[in-house]
């Protein structure tokens, strides 16, 4: 058996075990279930050491090629370290710095991206000319505008959903439904997309070797 | 030391990476691409305590033989078996990236290709069109759904004259349609309100304000 045929039937019979949880849940599908958790926390282990740690770390701790060595990276090293600290219930305090330093960097870059991103560009995406060149687009544009105002005021909570604002709020609930139901239709189908790319490494792939492997 | 260094770091951090952005003169851009690249290397080392953490459960499950202990082995000789072709032949070619590649790519498509059921059936459940607006979301997610697929177009089609009019493609159009008019609205709402939100927990954060990522309340 060649190794092409070890991963086409390790895949789908693998494939198998988790599609068996359709029915109930057994012990094949336990089985599949504990062994990818476990294989992929080795990938990601993996990835991790040598897409990250090593290039961002480790060559410039020890100066690779012909950089001079950085012995001021011995510090995320030692707070790498005192994070792993946090099993150890007597030293579990020390891993509040390097938490402290993940917290306080990531909230110092969230700021600014979050707020250029999600913030301003948004806001600058919406100031759009409400006539456009047409009935349709003027439409599209005046829903864009409705819904981005009536959901901002829908997740305004500073005042009573009353009056002018209630209604407002109601219409912004009501455009927010429609795009809760567009992403979730987006999803399904994303998920029906990998559904259709198993099925189709099961019939096209696994299933033609099934002859061969029975000696047919 | 337990609350006021760990405070005084996050501040520190915070307000250098603040000021990389909008004082781009020395020492910031430099002060700040350190804070980056520690930050990447610490925050990326938060995997092996969660790898740590993964293995003390399992192991301490076959300790105390707990309900399907039986399994944990699996977890365990499956992480080693991953980790030490890694170390040993390299991530790019070789076993490990044949495991990958043949065992953790078709399981981890397979798993989320699961949840199409579950989703769907959760969704039957919760979704149900109890008022108008609910039967708005389900409206708005069948019509996107269906216009996605080409059997969404060909229902259409079966309408005498659909298929000669000036939109034969009618459900993918609209499908399109709510992904670009009323679904970008209410998603830039989500966008600049969480943006908003982000942006004050960032800074209650780095004020020492907001604490309890430093567990309890002290």
């Amino acid at each position: 058996m060649s190794w092409e045929m070890v991963g086409i039937w390790g895949g789908a019979l693998l494939t198998l075990c988790l599609y068996s949880f359709l029915y109930r849940d057994n012990p094949f599908y336990k089985f599949a279930e504990h062994l990818f958790v476990g294989m992929s926390a080795g990938y990601w282990a993996i990835y991790t050491i040598f897409n990250v740690l090593k290039p961002n770390w480790w060559d410039k701790l020890v100066g690779a090629g012909d950089a001079d060595p950085q012995l001021i990276m011995i510090i995320p090293g030692l707070l790498a370290v005192l994070m792993l600290m946090r099993v150890v219930s007597k030293l579990a305090t020390y891993s509040r710095l390097p938490l402290a330093l993940i917290v306080g960097a990531g909230a110092g870059l969230q700021l600014v991206s979050f707020f250029q991103t999600n913030g301003l560009k948004q806001v600058e995406n919406t100031v759009i000319p409400l006539v456009g060149s047409g009935v349709g687009p003027t439409i599209d544009n005046l829903l864009i505008v409705t819904a981005v105002v009536c959901g901002l005021v829908y997740f305004f909570f500073s005042k009573a959903h009353r009056g002018i604002t209630g209604g407002m709020a109601n219409v912004g609930i009501t455009m927010l439904m429609v795009a809760f139901g567009a992403s979730f239709g987006y999803t399904v189908m994303a998920r029906i997309s990998l559904l259709i790319g198993q099925a189709q490494f099961l019939l096209f792939e696994w299933v033609p070797t099934i002859p061969r492997i029975l000696g047919l | 030391m337990r609350l006021y260094v760990p405070l005084g770091i996050t501040f520190i951090a915070g307000i250098i990476m603040i000021l990389e952005f909008f004082v781009p003169h020395d020492p910031f851009p430099t002060l700040g691409g350190h804070v980056k690249d520690w930050y990447t290397i610490v925050a990326s080392s938060a995997i092996f305590l969660g790898i740590l953490n993964l293995l003390r459960v399992h192991l301490k499950k076959i300790n105390l033989r707990s309900r399907n202990w039986q399994y944990s082995p699996v977890t365990i000789i499956g992480f080693l078996g991953m980790f030490g072709t890694g170390v040993a032949f390299g991530f790019t070619e070789g076993p490990f990236f044949f495991m990958f590649n043949e065992f953790v790519v078709p399981m981890g498509a397979t798993m989320f290709s699961l949840l199409a059921f579950f989703v769907a059936s959760a969704a039957f459940r919760a979704f149900r069109a109890s008022n108008w607006r609910a039967s708005l979301l389900l409206a708005s997610a069948f019509l996107v759904m269906l216009g996605r697929v080409p059997i969404g177009d060909l229902i259409w089609r079966l309408i005498p004259g659909a298929a000669e009019s000036a939109h034969p493609n009618l459900v993918t159009e609209i499908g399109e349609w709510i992904m670009r008019v009323p679904n970008m609205g209410g998603q830039r709402a989500i966008l600049i309100g969480a943006a908003m939100g982000v942006v004050a927990t960032s800074l209650r954060m780095i004020f020492g304000i907001e604490r309890s990522y430093l567990g309890g309340t002290d």
